[in-house]
C-alpha cells in the first residue's frame, strides 16, 4: 500500500496521537482536562485545537490550499501566542506530527517509511511549520499594537471628536521665534 | 515566556518534552510580562491615606516589604477571619472536590493550573492551615500548610490579579464556596503592605478628587455632554437641553464616567441624553446629571471595604443634597454589585429617598426598595412594556446582535431577562451566544475588577478567550456583527478581545441601540446612526 492510502486509512488514530501530544504541552492538570472535556465552549483551547489540527491534516493529505492552512493554524497559534508559551513552543506542535507519522508507521506499514514520497510529506509539514511561525509573529505584533493603543485610542477618540484636544497642525513652528 | 528568545539549543529540549509534572506547592511562581498591571503609583496610595506607599516593581526581587510584613498579614487575617463568617467557612469547608477547577475563564484561557479557582483559593488557604488550625501546625504541608514566605506572597499578588472576582465558579461549587470573596479579602491584605496595581490605586484617587475614575473637573465633564448635544443635533436636528445639578429633579441619573469619555460608550450616553429628552418631552419628567458624583464606577470594591463604602457614599450624599425622589443608575457592572449586595448594609438605608416608582407608568421597583436606585435596562423595559416609547427598530437593521452578560449584573444582580427584552424590541436580529455562556454562566469579559490596563494585554486576551470564543461562534453561525452589553469596563475591554479574535463584531452598549430606535418629537428623518454612519436602505435616498 502507498504512504498516501495508508496515511488515510490511520488518520484517526495519527489525529488523536498528534491531539494528545500538543494538548500535552501544557501542565498536565491542564492537560487532563483539555483531553476530556468535549463541550467546545466549556472547553475553548481543547476544542479549538483539535478542530485546528483535523483541518491541518486533511490538507496534508490532501490539496495544501495555503488558505487553508492559514485558517487551521490561525485559531491555535491565536491562543497559544498570549500564553505561557515561547516562540518555538508556541509553533512548534506543528513539527510533533512527524514522529506521529513515523511512530505509526513503524508499527503498521513500515516499508513506507523510506522514499520520495515521505520526504514530500515531512517537506509538507516543514511549510506549515513555516506559515505557524508567520501567523505567530502577526499575532504577537497586534498584542503589541493593542497594548500601545488600547487605552489611548478609546479616550482620545472621544475627545478628539469633542475638540477638547488640540493636535498638531500643518502649521511648522518656526524655530527661531520663541513664542510658538 | 513568549516574549523572550531563547537560544536553539533551548529551543530543540522544549519543543517534544512535557512541562514537569510537580504538585502545586513545588511549582515556584513565574511572574510573566503581559500577565500582570504596573504597580500604583506612590502619590495615588498616599492620597487614599493607604499605608507603605512607595515605588516597586514586580519584576525585581525586591519589593521593598515594611520590616514586619508577616506579622501585618497574619494580624490582617486573624482580624478578617473574625469579621468575616463567610471567609472563615470558605476557609474551612472545601473538600476539594474539583466541581469549579475547569469554570475559570482564567484557567481555560491561560492553562495555568494555579488559575483555578480552587487552587486560588488554596493559596491562603494553605496559609490559613499553617497559622490558624492546629493540624496544619502539627502536620505541616502534608496537610496542605505551608507557611507565609516571600515566594507565597509574591504568588499571591500574581494570581489573586489573575482573578476578576466574576464569581461563575461559585456557580458550581457544592458548598457556595466563592472564590470571589477570598480574592477580595487576600487584595484587601496586600494593600495593607502597599501591594497595589496602579489601574486600580489611581482611578480611586481621581474619583475622591474629582468624582470620577479618570479625573475630570466638572466643567470638562459638561463640555463633553455639550458635545454629544451638539453630534445628536446633527443626527436628529434637536437641540437637548441636558439639565445638571437641579435640585428640583425628580431623579438623579449616575453611570460611568467611561460613558461619558471613552467610546464605544459614548454613544450610550448619546442614547441616555436622548431617552431622558424623551421623556421630559412627552411625560414632563426632570432627570438630572449631577457634575460632582459623577462616577457610578466604585474601583473601591477592589481594594477595600472600606474604600468601596466611602466612594458609594458619595452617590447617595449628592442624592441626598438635590433632592431627588430616586437614582437610575446606567449601564454599569461593578457598580451594581456594590448597590446590590453591599451598599444597604454599609451606607443604609436611604430612606431620605422615596422607594422607587416609575412615574410614567406606575411600576414600583420593589427590588430596589432598599437601594432607591433603579437599573436604566429595568427602567427602559418598564416603559416598553407598557408602550410609552415610540420605536423603529428598523433602524437597527444593519446589525446583528448578541449580548454579553456582565457578571455583576448577571451574577451579581440577576437581571438576566430586561437587557434582552429592551434588545428584542429595538432591534431585529437578536442571536444568544450558547446556554453555558451566558445569562448565569456567562464567562467573564478577562478584564474585570480593574485588570483593564494595556500592559496586561497577554493575560486580557487569555482570559477573555472563552467569552470571545462563543461570539466567534454566533458570528460565524448568524453573521453576528455587533456584541452589546450594559457595563462600561466590558465597553472597554471588549473591543480589544474582538479586534484580537473576532474582528469583525463591533461592540455597543443596550442604550445606543435604544436611541437608534427612538423616534423623538420633532426630529427630523434620520439619515445616519448616534455613530454617524448611514442607516441602511437610507443613504440612496437623501
Ligand atoms: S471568581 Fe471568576 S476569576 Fe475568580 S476564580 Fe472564580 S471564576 Fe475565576
Ligand atoms: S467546588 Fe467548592 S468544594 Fe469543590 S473544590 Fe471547588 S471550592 Fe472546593
Amino acid at each position: 500500500m502507498n504512504l498516501e492510502k495508508t496515511l488515510a486509512q490511520h488518520k484517526a488514530a495519527i489525529l488523536q496521537a498528534w491531539f494528545d501530544q500538543v494538548v500535552e504541552t501544557y501542565p498536565s492538570d491542564t492537560a487532563k482536562m483539555l483531553k476530556r472535556r468535549k463541550d467546545p465552549f466549556a472547553n475553548p483551547v481543547g476544542s479549538t485545537t483539535r478542530k485546528g489540527l483535523e483541518g491541518l491534516l486533511e490538507e496534508l493529505t490532501g490539496r495544501m490550499e495555503p488558505q487553508n492552512i492559514i485558517s487551521h493554524l490561525d485559531p491555535i497559534i491565536r491562543i497559544r501566542s498570549v500564553q505561557s508559551f515561547s516562540a518555538s513552543q508556541a509553533t512548534g506542535f506543528v513539527f510533533l506530527l512527524k514522529a506521529v507519522i513515523r511512530r505509526r508507521l513503524q508499527d503498521k506499514a513500515p516499508q513506507c517509511l523510506h522514499g520520495e514520497a515521505m520526504t514530500a510529506l515531512e517537506d509538507r509539514i516543514d511549510r506549515m511549520a513555516l506559515a505557524a511561525f508567520d501567523i505567530f509573529m502577526q499575532c504577537r505584533e497586534k498584542i503589541y499594537a493593542l497594548k500601545a493603543e488600547d487605552q489611548r485610542r478609546q479616550t482620545a477618540a472621544a475627545l478628539r471628536r469633542a475638540n477638547l484636544i488640540t493636535e498638531v497642525g500643518d502649521k511648522v513652528p518656526d524655530p527661531k521665534n520663541n513664542n510658538t | 515566556m513568549s516574549d523572550e528568545l531563547i537560544t536553539a539549543d533551548e529551543m530543540l529540549t522544549q519543543i517534544d518534552h512535557k512541562p514537569p509534572g510537580k504538585g502545586w506547592m513545588d511549582t515556584p511562581v513565574n511572574i510573566r510580562k503581559g500577565m500582570y498591571c504596573y504597580a500604583s503609583n506612590p502619590k495615588s496610595v498616599e492620597y487614599l491615606g493607604l499605608p507603605n506607599a512607595r515605588p516597586w516593581n514586580p519584576m525585581e526581587d525586591d519589593w521593598k516589604l515594611p520590616d514586619n510584613w508577616q506579622e501585618i498579614v497574619h494580624n490582617a487575617f486573624k482580624d478578617r477571619l473574625e469579621r468575616f463568617r463567610s471567609f472563615k467557612v470558605f476557609m474551612d469547608i472545601c473538600v476539594r472536590c474539583g466541581a469549579c477547577a475547569d469554570k475559570c475563564h482564567f484557567f481555560l484561557g491561560t492553562g495555568d493550573p494555579k488559575n483555578m479557582p480552587v487552587l486560588r483559593a488554596e493559596l491562603l488557604r494553605s496559609v490559613y492551615r499553617n497559622d490558624f488550625t492546629k493540624l496544619g501546625k502539627i502536620m505541616g504541608k502534608l496537610n496542605g500548610a505551608r507557611p507565609l514566605t516571600i515566594d507565597v506572597l509574591k504568588e499571591w499578588w500574581y494570581y489573586l490579579y489573575q482573578c476578576t472576582e466574576c464569581r461563575r465558579c461559585s456557580l458550581f461549587c457544592p458548598y457556595g464556596i466563592d472564590t470571589a470573596e477570598i480574592t477580595i479579602m487576600g487584595r484587601e491584605i496586600m494593600n495593607l503592605l502597599g501591594l497595589n496595581i496602579d489601574w486600580i490605586a489611581t482611578p480611586i484617587a481621581n474619583c475622591y478628587r474629582t468624582g470620577n475614575h479618570l479625573g475630570i473637573q466638572p466643567h470638562a465633564f459638561k463640555d463633553m455632554i455639550d458635545f454629544f448635544v451638539e453630534d445628536i443635533e446633527e443626527v436628529t436636528g434637536l437641540a437637548l437641553e441636558p439639565s445638571f445639578n437641579q435640585k428640583d429633579a425628580d431623579i438623579l441619573f449616575i453611570t460611568p464616567s467611561g460613558d461619558v469619555f471613552a467610546d464605544p460608550g459614548t454613544y450610550s450616553c448619546m442614547g441616555y441624553l436622548m431617552l431622558f429628552h424623551y421623556l421630559k418631552e412627552k411625560y414632563g419628567l426632570k432627570v438630572t446629571w449631577s457634575t460632582y458624583a459623577s462616577e457610578g464606577g466604585n474601583f473601591g470594591f477592589f481594594t477595600s471595604h472600606e474604600m468601596m463604602k466611602r466612594l458609594n457614599s458619595k452617590m447617595y450624599a449628592e442624592a441626598r443634597r438635590l433632592g431627588v425622589k430616586w437614582i437610575l443608575g446606567g449601564e454599569c457592572g461593578h457598580m451594581w454589585r456594590v448597590i446590590h449586595q453591599y451598599m444597604d448594609t454599609m451606607n443604609g438605608p436611604a430612606d431620605f429617598l422615596e422607594e422607587p416608582v416609575n412615574p410614567i407608568t406606575g411600576t414600583k421597583f420593589e427590588n430596589a426598595c432598599n437601594t432607591k436606585m433603579v437599573h436604566i435596562s429595568e427602567f427602559t423595559a418598564d416603559l416598553i412594556k407598557h408602550g410609552k416609547l415610540d420605536l423603529d427598530p428598523s433602524r437597527n437593521d444593519h446589525l446583528s446582535v448578541t449580548f454579553h452578560d456582565s457578571c455583576n449584573p448577571s451574577r451579581g444582580m440577576g437581571m438576566l431577562d430586561e437587557p434582552r427584552y429592551v434588545i428584542q424590541n429595538v432591534c431585529k436580529n437578536f442571536h444568544d451566544m450558547p446556554a453555558n455562556t451566558i445569562r448565569e454562566q456567562t464567562f467573564c469579559c478577562g478584564s474585570g475588577s480593574g485588570l483593564n490596563a494595556g500592559e496586561n494585554m497577554e493575560q486580557r486576551m487569555a482570559g477573555g478567550l472563552p467569552r470571545a470564543n462563543a461570539v466567534k461562534h454566533v458570528h460565524e453561525k448568524y453573521g453576528v456583527n455587533m456584541l452589546s452589553c450594559v457595563c462600561a469596563v466590558d465597553r472597554a475591554a471588549l473591543p480589544a478581545l474582538m479586534e484580537y479574535f473576532v474582528p469583525e463584531v463591533e461592540v455597543c452598549g443596550v442604550t445606543e441601540l435604544v436611541a437608534n430606535a427612538l423616534i423623538l418629537p420633532g426630529e427630523k428623518e434620520r439619515e445616519t446612526d448616534l455613530r454617524m454612519e448611514p442607516l441602511p436602505g437610507r443613504e440612496e435616498e437623501s
